[in-house]
């Protein structure tokens, strides 16, 4: 069983009869992910690329079994699909919208922490199971090679960065999971690690962070007091003036904490092995894993 | 999105936060005639979005009407360079005249998001008139800091806790609570990402009173906050960078040379930090983003060319949502607008990566293409 999803995966999407929410379920049903539901308030007792739509996902949960919910719907709309999902009983929730109003994510998170459901997002890639083939979220599928090493990530694009030295070094992928570059987002790099370690199926991580906020000193704190996997960073931003918002609202500056080179520095203090160049990110994890002597 | 100082107070005003008597003046003759009507002394106060105004000569508290006009003058229709702007600095339209407060102690007092707790908090300090990273750096002691709980909102126990940590008199307590309880209603009602009042006035009298007021707004609510746009000064912008906002491209002005169009926000950080290992650096930050259409990716282009300190473009795209094939398209109808002199090196990968480079080939447009992104670090330095 690899990390947050799958055999027993069973995924709804909220806003799957949209364009971006067809294109991007399309690609998941052909990499393997069980979709067994789309939920869109009105399309209810219709079919949408042969998957049963329901009205609600209450409904998609009741009647299809879904415990996932994947969600492409507007940001003006997404808090209240956020919220019905978290009600409507689904164990795992990946929102790939952006542009989520920041205090409605708090009252998000809160609700969600209070009930015990994990939230991947907003504003984030999803997340991949490489060695169980399921997609559910919009990393592209043939830049992934079956493996032992997890990746946690904020951003998207970077993350494929990532993949793909990892993948040209033949160094395959368990789970690869972006969990977003918003100020508050569900799980976050610390809790995502906590799940590799505690993975049979991975051997290593690669964590990659950027400016802005200390996420990253979370998690290397938690790697020097709790991982035994070895861990391999790189963090975004180097060149980034402060006070400076840089695309990801969470992605800004703020004190000494926020920049990238406190964030690496914690991160060797932890033992993490530290890319200095994002084209070394790679190379770093071979390196890793030679010294370590892990198989890949 | 930033506000001017004046913006702030008339927020907070709305929301039961006292702030000395003033209004904001367009010309020096208003200027004086303000500080005539609040009794002749008044400080005057150039509004622009950056901080340190005080040190860069921004700041002065005037005897009377003619100084407020005169200072007044010598700042409107100027720029001013702070420690926080560039070396061109920012335009300064207006100016804030108040009344002097008669201080008696200096608080700090802000609200804002804390990411690792998921929830609004409070921060406040009895070292009032520094920059808070200087109070946590010199008296970290003297820091409290209180989280609000979003499913609970503002309590009064939350103003009593803050008030009993700032060492306030019962009397005072009260008043804060009052102040600290508006203060949240507006954060949460106008949907904003930071409230930072500095200094919070205890007067000799006893009052408290808001003498400096920054806010900035959360840009993901403005679709629920109308208003909110109208406090837009687009004129405190880089020029670029207003354009770009205004195409939907996400740009940000910076001081190097290599131009870079990237999509997605954390490559295009990663793509400046591999620009500036090879020992230049990269003109600005630029996230075409993930549903970037053909259009969109000739404007970001234009926009990048346009930058007279661009010397160099480099163009780094892991094709996903977007398409290579769109991005080189984009590229070669800009490239036939607009007179390009500056070279051009290409790293495309992922979907449609081969179509992309065919295009751009087929094209005859010069560009130099990358294999990976040490090899356009690599050739960045090498080329023109």
């Amino acid at each position: 069983m690899s990390i947050l999803v799958g055999e027993d995966t069973r995924v709804l999407v909220q806003g799957m009869s949209g364009r971006e929410g067809t294109f991007q379920t399309e690609r998941c049903i052909a990499y393997g992910t069980n979709v067994v539901a789309g939920v869109t308030p009105g399309r209810g007792g219709t079919t949408h690329i042969d998957r049963p739509m329901y009205d609600s996902v209450k409904e998609a949960v009741e009647q299809a079994g879904a415990n996932v919910s994947l969600i492409f719907v507007p940001a003006a709309f997404a808090t209240d699909a956020l919220l019905e999902a978290a009600e409507g009983g689904v164990e795992l929730i990946v929102c790939i919208t952006d542009g989520l109003p920041t205090l409605d994510m708090a009252q998000v998170a809160q609700y969600l922490t209070k009930t015990g459901v994990r939230l991947i997002g907003p504003n984030c890639p999803g997340l991949t199971s490489v060695r169980e083939r399921q997609k559910v979220g919009i990393i592209p599928g043939n830049i992934h090679q079956e493996g032992r090493i997890g990746i946690v990530s904020r951003s998207g694009t970077l993350t494929y960065e990532a993949v793909s030295q990892l993948t040209a070094l033949g160094i395959g992928q368990s789970t690869c999971v972006g969990v977003g570059g918003d100020p508050i987002i569900g799980l976050r790099h610390r809790d995502v690690l906590e799940l590799f370690e505690n993975d049979p199926e991975t051997d290593a991580v690669v964590l990659i962070g950027e400016i802005g906020g200390t996420a990253e000193q979370e998690a290397a704190d938690y790697i020097r007091d709790h991982m035994s996997k070895p861990v391999t960073g790189f963090i975004a931003g180097a060149t980034a003036p402060p006070g400076r918002r840089m695309g990801h609202a969470g992605a800004i500056i703020t004190g000494t904490a926020a920049t990238a080179e406190a964030k690496k520095d914690a991160l060797r203090d932890a033992g993490c092995y530290v890319a200095d160049s994002p084209g070394q990110i790679g190379i770093t994890v071979q390196r890793m894993l030679t010294e370590r002597r892990i198989g890949f | 999105m930033k506000i001017h100082e004046y913006q702030a107070k008339e927020i907070l005003r709305s929301f039961g936060v006292a702030v000395p008597n003033g209004r904001v003046a367009a010309t020096p003759e208003e200027a004086g005639a303000i500080a005539q009507e609040l009794g002749g002394r008044a400080v005057v106060k150039a509004q622009v979005h950056a901080g340190g105004r005080g040190k860069a000569g921004g700041v002065r508290v005037v005897s009377g009407p003619d100084e407020a006009a005169e200072f007044a003058r010598g700042l409107l229709g100027g720029n001013l360079v702070t420690a926080q702007t560039g070396p061109q600095g920012v335009p300064v339209n207006t100016v804030l005249v108040e009344e002097p407060v008669d201080i008696a102690q200096e608080l700090y007092l802000s609200v804002t998001v804390d990411g690792a707790a998921k929830a609004p908090v409070i921060i406040a300090s009895a070292a009032g008139g520094m920059e808070i990273e200087e109070i946590a750096e010199h008296s970290p002691e003297k820091i409290t800091q209180v989280h609000i709980d979003p499913l609970i909102g503002y309590q009064p126990f939350i103003g009593r806790r803050v008030a009993a940590a700032l060492g306030l008199d019962a009397a005072q307590g009260r008043a804060f609570g009052a102040l600290l309880g508006g203060l949240i209603r507006a954060f949460s009602e106008k949907d904003l990402s930071m409230i930072e009042i500095n200094p919070l006035v205890v007067t000799g009298e006893g009052a408290l009173l808001a003498a400096d007021g920054k806010i900035n707004t959360d840009e993901n609510a403005h679709f629920r906050h109308r208003d909110l746009l109208d406090l837009r000064d687009a004129e405190q912008e880089d020029p670029l960078e207003r354009v770009a906002n205004e195409r939907g491209v996400q740009y940000v002005k910076l001081d190097g040379d290599v131009g870079c169009m990237v999509n997605g926000a954390g490559l295009a950080m990663a793509t400046m930090d591999v620009i500036s290992q090879v020992g230049h650096a990269p003109a600005n930050f630029l996230d075409v983003g993930g549903g970037g259409s053909e259009e969109q990716v000739a404007e970001a282009f234009k926009i990048i060319v346009s930058d007279p300190d661009v010397k160099k473009v480099l163009i780094n795209v892991f094709g996903g949502i977007l398409r290579c094939d769109v991005v080189a398209n984009g590229i070669v109808s800009a490239y036939r607008e607009v007179d390009v002199k500056a070279p051009i090196i290409v790293r495309m990968t992922g979907t449609n990566a081969d179509e992309g480079a065919e295009i751009l080939n087929s094209s005859g447009i010069l560009v130099a293409v990358a294999a990976d992104l040490n090899d356009a670090a690599a050739k960045v330095a090498e080329i023109g």
